[in-house]
């Protein structure tokens, strides 16, 4: 998916450019990341891989302009990030639904934050329920899904903005191992219908080699790129693809670089 | 409330009325002591149908909804300070403590020197009485906005305003109104305490003639009767409005 046409289409090009972040805190300096460069393609799908600790959420912190790194910068389509744009959507690990609001409020609400009217912001909301598969549960209070129904809000609304550059932290990992599989054959679905380039966090290497073009792999504390390995294998995918004679090489590949750490 | 809810209030209160019959039965009390409940009864159906307490009532309720009102609106604003600024914080919390930690009883006389009898020193004492409880749950609240949920309204460049209207005063909105619902009742107290004080008119002025000059035990009772249902009906309007604004989560 490298180098797709120029012009309009060649929107959510993410530069990370030796990145370093150190965090202040009361028992000492904590390096989180150190020098830490990346580049994303348009409509290409990174998973960032790495021990816990090793500055992923940080990382994606910092493309999403919540954190200011102390070293370096970041730059969306060419534009250096200095603070959030709504146009790079995320997913945290939790839901971070509004609890008093129903499923369509949750969804909504981005586009009331941007100042939608009211005729645009309803007609968005029936397209982004269709699309995460949310239609009958408009009305619904977050209370009352199961989380994996709440993590498709959570997308839907990610995605309410048509964003450039989705950013996912760990989306799934807190949901059953079916749920999680079925949401990955979604995501990667919706992935290729709508041509977002996506930047996803994982503890799963068979979840990392479903779902991206490349594997990056993080180092201990402080973070910085141990490997970056292509994937290779032709999309569209199914959870079959990872039976594939290519993937068992590719996951010792990456566990290999994520061994000397665990050990 | 349900019809169950209903019933079990009712039978409650039947309870009540027959424990006080009895009190006054077994003890042997004499009415100036305490007055048995149909005789209070009677009193109060006497006294609103000659129109003795209704003028008193509606001075009471006055002060207690101005003061309330004056009181809570000053409340939110300076516990959001509070919970939003260390600075606010260290700087106010010790006159508030020190405000709250004061006796309403030692205060009211000199309101009463300083505002005269009127409206105002009664309204001034209803706003300091709610004023504490309001601040505090509005701080607890608003400091209880999640972190993921403040973080989320930045990545979409939620204006100070935008979160505000949208995370802040919704999430803070159970905490606040339980101040509110303690802060109401707290406001009743201060009313007749406040006309204790001095006033012309005002419950707390019908009990101080009802024990004194006219020494209408029954009057003062059925007055007494009326203080409390007064805090309840005022109770049950806070929390009607929690269920409205708060629901189901
Ligand atoms: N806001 C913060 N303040 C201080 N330390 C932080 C903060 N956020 C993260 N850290 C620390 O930085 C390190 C990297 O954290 P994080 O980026 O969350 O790692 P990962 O997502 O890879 O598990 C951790 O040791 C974490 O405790
Ligand atoms: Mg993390």
């Amino acid at each position: 998916m490298i180098g797709v046409a120029g012009g309009g289409d060649s929107r959510g090009r993410v530069t990370v450019r030796d990145v370093a972040l150190t965090f202040r805190r009361a028992d000492g300096p904590l390096h989180a990341l150190d020098g830490v460069s990346l580049d994303v393609a348009p409509g290409e799908v990174v998973a960032l891989i790495g021990p816990n600790g090793s500055g992923k959420s940080t990382l994606l912190r910092v493309i999403a302009g919540l954190l200011a790194p102390d070293r370096g910068g970041v730059a969306v389509d060419d534009r250096p990030v200095t603070r959030p744009d709504p146009t790079v959507g995320l997913v945290f690990q939790e839901p971070r639904l509004l609890p008093w609001r129903s499923v369509a409020g949750n969804v909504r609400y981005p586009l009331e934050l941007a100042g939608w009217s009211h005729a645009r912001r309803e007609a968005r909301l029936e397209e982004l329920l269709a699309l995460v598969g949310l239609e009958g549960a408009a009305g619904v209070r977050p209370s009352q899904l199961s989380g994996g129904m709440r993590q498709r809000v959570a997308l839907a609304r990610a995605l309410a903005l048509q964003p450039r550059v989705l950013l996912l932290d760990e989306p799934f990992s807190a949901l059953d191992a079916l749920t999680r599989e079925r949401l990955n054959v979604e995501l990667l679905a919706l992935w290729s219908r709508t041509a977002t380039t996506g930047i996803v966090v994982t503890h799963s290497i068979p979840e990392a080699i479903f779902l991206a073009d490349r594997v990056v792999v993080l180092s201990a504390r402080p973070g910085r790129v141990l490997a970056d390995l292509p994937v290779g294998l032709p999309r569209p995918r199914a959870m079959s693809t990872l039976d594939e004679a290519v993937v068992s090489p590719l996951a010792r590949a990456v566990r290999a670089h994520l061994e000397p750490v665990a050990a | 409330m349900t019809r169950v809810g209903a019933l079990t209030a009712l039978a409650a209160f039947a309870v009540a009325v027959v424990a006080w019959k009895a009190i006054v039965v077994v003890g042997g009390l004499p009415p100036f002591i305490l007055p048995p409940p149909e005789m209070v009864g009677a009193r109060l159906a006497e006294a609103v149908a000659e129109g003795t307490i209704t003028p008193h009532l509606r001075a009471t309720i006055v002060e207690v909804l101005l003061g309330f009102a004056a009181g809570a609106l000053v409340a939110l604003v300076i516990g959001y300070g509070l919970a939003r600024s260390a600075l606010v914080e260290r700087v106010l919390s010790p006159y508030l403590v020190a405000a709250q930690a004061t006796p309403i009883l030692a205060l009211a006389p000199l309101f009463a020197i300083w505002f005269g009898p009127g409206l105002e020193s009664k309204v001034l004492i209803c706003a300091l009485i709610v004023f504490f409880p309001v601040a505090i749950s509005t701080m607890v609240g608003v400091r209880s906005v999640d972190a993921g949920l403040l973080e989320l309204g930045r990545s979409l460049r939620a204006t100070r305003f935008q979160v505000l209207t949208t995370l802040e005063i919704p999430a803070a909105l159970p905490n606040i109104l339980g101040g509110m619902r303690v802060g109401v009742t707290l406001a009743v107290v201060g009313a007749i305490v406040g006309e204790w004080a001095g006033a012309r008119e005002g419950l707390g002025v019908l009990v101080n003639l009802a024990r004194g000059s006219l020494f209408d035990i029954p009057l003062m009772f059925a007055t007494l009767v009326t203080i409390a249902a007064l805090g309840i009906v005022l109770y049950a309007l806070v929390v009607l409005v929690e269920r409205r604004l708060v629901g189901v989560r």
